[in-house]
């Protein structure tokens, strides 16, 4: 970063550009959008889950075009093969050996969409090719472009026809953000408004992958003071308390807990996390990843509310 | 010294030129007063090594090469062999270690050298004690290591340092977390009897005090001095100031002009009368043997013995502040028999000289009816003649005596006793003279008598058959106020007496207040610090139920102690740690007192700013200023600098929160 801050450039002068952008788009949902961002900018895959027709898509598109990358859609279904994400190697005749025909992975952002309806060969092909940013066909390793995100949607689990998602896959997703229906002024607007994919289409990139690169390095330069340290492990250690949770919340949760935080005080423009965004972030985080014993007696939503609750600020 | 500066290790912190200026300059403070001590040269050539080495950082001087720097160094050390004719003890070796701390910041590149310099920075401060042990030293020692630990601060401060007053807090508060080990060590080191090893005896040209030789004008001469003689503390009732004669050197061998000490064989005998007197004396440095003591002494501490003359006399030059205890009686009887050989000497009067005084005192023993007639009538002859009692008598020729008794008539106390004596020695009485010091200044603040070189005096004991060494002063014959109210007073009106003596008025008055406090001070620090030796540790452990310890003992007892003092602070340090009891902290718990008393509650899970805002949506009025020290206490918390002003602003701004 220079010495000399060209205004365009700045990280709040991005943020502020990209989020505009966002929820133009996606209207009446700032807090969904602004977690979106914040996933993205901690290194993080999006969980986007819900009804359909809710603009989940819409969002993976927006986000995509606005941070100007590279963009696949993958679709998927109960027939789909590994071999359709990562790719084939088909036998050339002119060269007389086989030629690699990369998949719909190798790009910088890929819409998983209806991740939960392909079955759990498929999924697990995707899902290490998000742990690993790699992928290997044919016993040869092949990188994945940078930057590298998923952005997966998924119909709530009821519903028919569907492979739900392990917990252990769940993991590696930094945030599942739950978009739900929008209020009656937004829904007005969107009534009003121009066709979503005739806007999408349109809309122009915000920053370049450098600047993206440049905010994403930002993120991991916000400090984390001890005394905040000290309120994550505290809430890991609520989490692992026995007869609360199914399972408590692995070092990886915890380590993303943090990284998000960061992404989400910058976004907030503070050079410094408070428990405050450990807080905002935390439903995101954790909501995948923790399952009450006692499902009865709470509302998915109030579990994590309890879990905050309890966990008194250093 | 010749070690090329290692390359910095991976994760060492940078060696910033601020930090490096800042060590400089402590440096160049602590070396300063070696100026006193060690040939100008060593010091001066130290600090231009810091010269250059500040020119490398600020006016982009270069270091010197490597084969520079070793010719520098061997040169270095054949210059300190050339002056001392040696490279080891405390001169060459201080010289050695200041000329190294020089060249080694000229190869200081990396925060490595730089901490190794800090720690040579330490030792130079030491070494400053060896040459003095004062007070001013002292103090000026510890701003010293303030100093240094400043610097070392800085150095590990890394790129961004705090503030000044912060870094200088951080070593004051070092420094005083280093207070209880340094007690420790103080009082249970065990100590050495006699001086430090290896310590050269000085030769103390510059010292001065009573000698084994006694001639007109060799007394006088110490009254210029208005230092420090000795000081007491008395266990029982002090004397009153005509009893207070301190006895040194016993002179009985008379050459016509001096008095000298003469070397007898014969045993003493002391009977004593009352009570006797039990107090302490801390003698400064004189480098001979004397210790002085009330007459007459019988016992003391074990270090020093008692000559056939009833003088105390230490097994050592006294070269080094020395306390010891003393009993003394006042009403005595010294030597009831004596030995015919000492009768001899003590009668002994050289063929030539002193005619008419011999002859004066044959005829007036004839005309008395006893001894002490005759004495009385001696005494008489000084106070009603025309006698003066005088800082400047004129000088004296071949025959002293005679010169004095008959035609000047003016001297000091040193001429009345060496005519007297010489009189009774003529009368067939055996006499000798005594020197040493008489009165001192009682000091009410400290409780201790303070006896100056000033208050020097001599005196003359005869030997009276069935009663011993008598003591008379013929001074007091002639000046009872010497004796009565001291030199000073004595001296009221004499133009010649030294400056000291002239003040008068208020201004005088404070000063000698003035004095008066600065001399219990340095009592205090004599008895407490300095003269904290062997004995008065066994005395303390004592106090404290300790009386059997031996120095293992100690050893032991000083390292459980450490051991603990370094676990509790460790303990006290992850305490803190996980009540996060940082300043913020308490600052921010303060206010939220207050708005729990104004009904508002903070729940425990609320962060600072989300808690700011409901309580602003409750209180408006105050909505502006809670959250400005929300967000204060946060980025102190939160945040990547804790700033001293701002956690006094937040400290100030809770102080003035009102509900």
């Amino acid at each position: 970063m220079s010495l000399a801050p060209i205004p365009d450039t700045s990280p709040d002068v991005s943020i502020r550009r990209v989020l505009e952008q966002l929820n133009s788009v996606i209207l009446g949902k700032e807090r969904q959008t602004r977690l979106a961002l914040a996933c993205l900018l901690a290194r993080g895959h999006l969980l986007i889950e819900d009804l359909p027709g809710v603009g989940k898509t819409t969002l993976a598109h927006a986000i995509a075009q606005t941070l100007g990358l590279q963009f696949q859609r993958i679709q998927f279904t109960s027939d789909l093969l590994p071999a359709d994400i990562v790719g084939v190697s088909i036998f050339s005749r002119e060269d007389s050996r086989f030629e690699f025909h990369p998949g719909p992975i190798f790009a910088q952002l890929v819409l998983a969409d209806e991740i939960n309806r392909a079955t759990p060969k498929t999924q697990s092909a995707l899902l290490e090719a998000m742990e690993e940013y790699q992928v290997t066909v044919e016993g040869v390793t092949r990188p994945l472009p940078q930057p590298f995100f998923v952005i997966a949607t998924q119909n709530p689990q009821e519903q028919v026809g569907t492979y739900p998602l392990p917990e252990s896959q769940l993991d590696r997703f930094l945030m599942r953000v739950q978009l739900g229906y929008p209020d009656a002024a937004s829904e007005r607007a969107l009534l009003r408004a121009r066709d979503r994919r005739e806007l999408l289409r349109e809309l122009p990139p915000c920053i370049t992958p450098e600047t993206l690169t440049e905010l994403q390095a930002a993120v991991t330069e916000v400090h984390v003071a001890d005394a905040l340290l000290d309120y994550v492990q505290a809430i890991t250690a609520q989490t692992r308390r026995p007869g609360l949770y199914r399972n408590g919340l692995s070092p990886r949760a915890t380590l993303s807990l943090v990284h998000a935080a960061q992404a989400w005080a910058l976004i907030d423009k503070r050079h410094h996390v408070l428990p405050e965004d450990v807080q905002r972030v935390l439903p995101a985080v954790a909501g995948h990843r923790l399952i009450p014993v006692e499902t009865a007696g709470t509302a998915p939503e109030r579990v994590i509310t309890q879990l905050i609750e309890a966990v008194p600020v250093p | 010294m010749k070690r090329k500066s290692p390359r910095p290790a991976h994760g060492e912190p940078l060696l910033t030129g601020e930090a490096l200026s800042w060590l400089l300059a402590a440096l160049a403070f602590s070396i300063l007063p070696h100026f006193l001590n060690q040939p100008p040269w060593v010091p001066a050539l130290t600090l231009a090594c810091f010269g250059w080495r500040y020119a490398v950082l600020r006016r982009g001087w270069r270091l010197p090469p490597r084969w520079l720097l070793t010719l520098l160094t061997l040169i270095a050390i054949a210059l300190v062999f050339a002056w001392y004719r040696t490279v080891v003890g405390r001169d060459a070796g201080v010289a050695l270690l200041l000329l190294m701390l020089g060249l080694k910041l000229m190869e200081t590149r990396h925060y490595r050298d730089a901490m190794l310099t800090v720690f040579l920075g330490y030792f130079v401060v030491a070494t400053n004690f060896f040459y003095s042990q004062e007070i001013p030293v002292a103090l000026y020692m510890v701003a010293t290591i303030l100093g240094v630990t400043f610097a070392l601060v800085g150095l590990n401060a890394g790129e961004r340092p705090p503030r000044f007053k912060a870094r200088l807090g951080s070593a004051g508060a070092l420094l005083l977390q280093s207070l209880p080990l340094m007690l420790i060590l103080f009082v249970l080191f065990p100590r050495l009897p006699g001086p430090l090893w290896g310590m050269p005896q000085q030769a103390r040209a510059g010292l001065t005090g009573l000698s084994d030789r006694m001639e007109p004008g060799s007394i006088s001469e110490l009254l210029t001095s208005n230092a420090t003689a000795f000081r007491v503390s008395f266990e029982t009732v002090p004397p009153p100031a005509a009893q207070r004669y301190w006895r040194g050197p016993v002179l009985s061998r008379f050459d016509g002009r001096g008095w000298r000490r003469d070397f007898s064989g014969a045993g003493q005998q002391l009977e004593g009368f009352g009570e006797p007197l039990r107090y302490t004396v801390s003698l400064e440095a004189h480098d001979k043997l004397w210790l002085l003591a009330l007459d007459v002494p019988s016992e003391t501490s074990e270090d020093a013995t008692l000559t056939p003359e009833h003088e105390l006399l230490a097994k050592r030059p006294v070269t080094q502040l020395k306390q010891y205890r003393v009993t003394s009686w006042t009403d005595y009887r010294m030597d009831a028999d004596m030995g015919a050989l000492r009768r001899t000497e003590t009668l002994r009067l050289p063929a030539q000289g002193a005619e008419r005084a011999r002859e004066l005192a044959q005829t007036w023993r004839a005309e008395a009816a006893g001894d002490e007639q005759f004495i009385a009538r001696v005494l008489q002859h000084f106070n009603q003649q025309n006698f003066v009692y005088t800082l400047s008598p004129p000088a004296l020729g071949a025959n002293p005596v005679d010169e004095f008794l008959f035609q000047t008539r003016r001297g000091f106390c040193e001429h009345y006793a060496s005519a007297f004596a010489v009189m009774m020695r003529a009368a067939g009485i055996p006499a000798r003279v005594v020197t040493g010091y008489q009165g001192g200044e009682w000091n009410a603040l400290g409780e201790y008598l303070l006896v100056r070189q000033s208050d020097a005096h001599a005196w003359v004991e005869v030997w009276l058959e069935d009663r011993g060494w008598l003591r008379f002063d013929p001074t007091a014959a002639v000046s009872p106020a010497r004796i009565e109210q001291g030199i000073r007073g004595a001296l009221v009106g004499d133009e010649t007496r030294p400056a000291y003596m002239l003040r008068s008025g208020l201004w005088g008055q404070l000063r000698d207040r003035a004095e008066m406090l600065w001399d219990s001070t340095n009592y205090f620090w004599n008895n407490w610090v300095l003269g904290f030796g062997p004995a008065q540790q066994r005395e303390f452990l004592r106090r404290i139920g300790l009386g059997h310890i031996d120095w293992a003992g100690m050893v032991i007892l000083m390292t459980v102690l450490m051991t603990i003092s370094g676990a509790l602070s460790v303990l006290v340090v992850l305490l803190r740690r996980r009540r996060g009891d940082d300043p913020a902290s308490r600052q921010y718990r303060r206010l939220l007192k207050r708005l729990r008393r104004a009904g508002i509650e903070h729940a425990p899970h609320e962060g600072p700013l989300d808690f700011a805002e409901r309580a602003a949506a409750l209180r408006p009025d105050l909505a502006e200023e809670l959250r400005r020290l929300s967000a204060l206490y946060a980025g102190l918390r939160y945040g990547r600098v804790g700033d001293a002003t701002l956690v006094r602003a937040l400290r100030s701004g809770v102080a003035r929160f009102r509900v």
